[in-house]
């Protein structure tokens, strides 16, 4: 193979990726590709002007490397890589599955390892970017402010990207070898998950605990933590220091992680022909799963219906913590309102918002699963019931669903107050309600192993089911506390909201 | 069985138009009992027709009635007689064939006893025994397009609708699919299959209808057709490359 065609392929893998991502941003009609532009630039800006302000004042004292700064650079650092090795562990085990293009690569006269070897370069560089385009208002405005200096944190952050695809590179393998082709697809998406959320969660969950502030900051910048670290010249401040412009730092972290990422290269190239067939052969003869003997019995094709909403997602271990991984980024919330006002005779509604806020979130991934999700949309249309009855039936199970996640709640704050239950539970409908709605209005089938893609499927209903999420948890919490009027005024508020979002949704096809 | 005076299909002036006209101003009869090839070349408007019959599409003007049901008057009525498999076959990934057939004898509101023995012999007429209790997830695309049409065939429809069904089935399975919808029709079902093997159509159906450009081209037995086409004693693929236009292609 020449080098022209290794770069022939790079220029393909690019090309793919960038098309991919421009779909995801800029997908859909003109109209919407023009709203989707402008709101990006519009985000880019307001970030700009975020890290401005909070960076301008800090950069009256300097920014060195004095133990307080490596403390929170490192922390930072820290959490950033942590979501990279996530999104580095989802793509490689997306290369290995997704069987696209891995056929025709095998069979062509080219040799696969250095094929394969450009596809792991390009996980590494969408690491890269991406960790460099989360970095870059701090960065562009620490570069206007305090010097070009700066601008070699944007090589720092490379090197991290690289450092982070390198390490997914070899767990995934790793995870090949120890659990075979079956269940690595399986374990890598839930442990890509809990990396991605676990150390954040922790962090935020710690710094709430022991300093009442839900910024992960307080932890990171603590007197408590700096007295704790390692001496300034350890090796462990080498990222925080390459981060902060020091030249041998840079260098240092620049070659490491080059050279880990051409060791794990050379090592799992040659490897990845064979976990792809590996792969391959396990979508052809997937296991099925243990046994189950159909009892027929006389139901309604309402209850056929919502049955087979409950049993699909039932046996669909990996949907479970997809949904719940959600649900847990919502942990830190409810320990913040537990330290702050969980003392008071009120103190089971600062539950509530939480609580509602995870229904509405449930709720709408469950709705997508139930309503864009179905995988045999063919059948359930030609069969003999009305349009209408089908969605109800959807709804209906998705609503039980939620029901059943939130009845015990529900149930542990009626034996403290019943009142206050009685809000939860009428805040908890109308999220999942309006949460189910936004899915309906946005409905485009996709296959339920989609579900992850569902957030950048419509980021109108992705936005609008976080927002009405968290605007119906503001009206039930101002309600648990009897400010009625206000609850009012937020429901009303999201009322309309929703009112809009139905106006922009798509017509349905016919 | 002598076929029913009630066509199990009946369309006239059916139209569908997406960027351009799919099907434009189709007239169509199927009688009942009878097996009914409908052939064309890729973008003719054949699926979009048989996805219009079975309630997926709704048509842009036309009409549509089967077993003398107005389809688009009272679509639900319709569906009760309409069995639909796609050359894609859509099941469910978590359940098994017959938690599968339990799901779409539910959807049509059969008696779960009949269900059940209806369920188990067509497991049984398949070949599917070994898989019944398995999840699809773990079965081959032959094996789920089997289990498709059982769930075709589980709710005994009047009439049976196959976009392509034997795509993806070995010579085996492909011949038991041909033998179970062969003794449908003599039991007076109606099947209308599209299929890009004319082999199958020349065999198996009793009358074959081509559409091109959305439009019925011709339609007849296979010697009607010849005798349309012009073309005396020749194969079907020269008939129909004949009524098609690519005559040249032709032997």
């Amino acid at each position: 193979m020449t080098r022209s065609s290794l770069l022939w392929f790079a220029r393909h893998e690019f090309r793919l990726s960038w098309r991919d991502a421009a779909a995801i941003l800029f997908g859909g009609s003109l109209r919407r590709r023009l709203i989707g532009g402008t709101i990006l630039v519009l985000l880019f800006g307001f970030f700009h002007l975020l890290a401005y302000s909070v960076l301008n004042p800090a950069l009256r004292d300097g920014i060195g490397p004095d133990p307080r700064i490596l403390t929170l650079v490192t922390g930072s650092a820290l959490l950033s890589w942590c979501l990279l090795l996530s999104q580095g562990i989802e793509s490689v085990t997306r290369a290995f599955y997704a069987r696209g293009d891995i056929d025709l690569i095998l069979s062509s006269p080219m040799p696969a390892q250095h094929l394969f070897a450009v596809r792991i370069a390009g996980i590494a560089a969408g690491a890269s970017l991406i960790a460099i385009v989360l970095a870059m208002p701090v960065l562009d405005v620490l570069v206007v402010l305090d010097g070009p200096r700066w601008l070699l944190s944007y090589l720092a952050l490379a090197s991290l990207g690289a450092l982070a695809a390198a390490v997914a590179v070899a767990i995934t393998a790793a995870m090949f070898r120890l659990f075979g082709a079956a269940r690595t697809r399986f374990i890598a998406q839930v442990v890509a998950a809990i990396i991605g959320a676990a150390f954040a969660i922790t962090v935020q969950a710690a710094a709430i605990l022991s300093f009442d502030d839900p910024s992960r900051l307080a932890l990171l910048g603590s007197e408590w933590l700096v007295a704790r670290a390692p001496p300034p010249d350890s090796l462990v401040w080498i990222p925080a220091r390459a981060l902060l412009g020091d030249g041998t730092s840079l260098a240092l972290l620049l070659a490491g992680s080059l050279a880990l990422l051409t060791l794990t290269t050379a090592i799992v190239a040659p490897r990845f022909a064979t976990y792809a067939a590996a792969a391959a052969g396990v979508a052809a003869q997937s296991p099925s799963g243990p046994a189950a003997h159909a009892r027929f019995r006389s139901r309604t094709p309402a209850r056929v219906l919502r049955e087979k909403e409950w049993v699909l997602l039932r046996r669909d271990p990996w949907l479970i913590s997809q949904t719940l991984m959600q649900i847990l980024y919502l942990l830190p919330a409810a320990l913040l309102l537990w330290r702050s006002f969980g003392d008071g005779p009120n103190a089971p509604a600062v539950l509530v918002p939480v609580l509602v806020m995870a229904s509405g979130q449930l709720a709408g991934g469950l709705a997508w699963l139930a309503v864009s999700g179905e995988d045999a949309p063919d059948l359930v249309h030609t069969a003999p019931v009305s349009p209408g009855q089908i969605v109800r039936a959807k709804i209906e199970a998705v609503l039980g669903a939620v029901g059943i996640a939130a009845a015990p709640f529900i149930i542990v704050i009626a034996a403290l107050s019943p009142a206050i239950a009685l809000v939860a539970a009428g805040g908890i409908a109308l999220a999942a309600a309006a949460a189910t709605a936004i899915q309906l209005w946005f409905r485009s089938q996709a296959r339920r192993s989609q579900f992850r893609r569902r957030q950048t499927s419509s980021r109108i209903a992705t936005f609008a089911e976080a927002f009405s999420s968290i605007l119906w948890a503001c009206a039930a919490a101002l309600a648990a506390q009897g400010l009625w009027a206000l609850a009012l005024i937020s429901g009303a508020v999201c009322g309309l909201a929703l009112m809009g979002v139905r106006a922009l949704s798509p017509r349905p096809a016919t | 069985m002598s076929p029913s005076p009630v066509p199990a299909l009946a369309i006239r002036g059916l139209t569908k138009t997406f960027d351009r006209p799919a099907v434009d101003g189709l007239d169509l009869t199927v009688e009942a009992g009878r097996f009914y090839a409908l052939l064309g070349p890729n973008g003719a408007g054949k699926t979009t027709t048989l996805r219009m019959v079975a309630g997926l599409i709704r048509p842009d003007a036309g009409s549509i009635r089967v077993g003398g049901v107005d389809a688009l008057a009272d679509p639900v009525a319709a569906k009760r007689l309409v069995a639909w498999v796609s050359d894609e076959p859509m099941v469910y990934d978590k359940l098994t064939p017959l938690e599968y057939l339990e799901f779409v004898a539910g959807l049509w509101s059969m008696p779960a006893p009949v269900a059940e023995a209806e369920a188990h012999e067509l497991i049984r007429r398949l070949g599917l025994e070994r898989e019944a209790n398995r999840r699809c997830e773990g079965l081959s695309k032959g094996m789920r397009q089997k289990v498709a049409l059982a769930g075709a065939l589980v709710h005994d429809p009047r009439l049976i609708i196959l976009d392509e069904p034997l795509t993806g089935l070995d010579a085996a399975a492909a011949r038991i699919v041909k033998d179970v919808l062969l003794e449908r029709v003599r039991a007076g079902t109606s099947v209308i299959m599209t299929t890009h093997i004319l082999e199958v159509a020349e065999r198996m159906a009793e009358r074959i209808g081509v559409i091109a450009r959305g439009r019925l081209i011709a339609e007849g037995t296979l010697e009607e057709l010849r005798c349309q086409a012009g073309t005396g004693g020749s194969s079907l693929e020269d008939v129909f490359l004949q009524l098609v236009g690519d005559g040249r292609l032709a032997a």
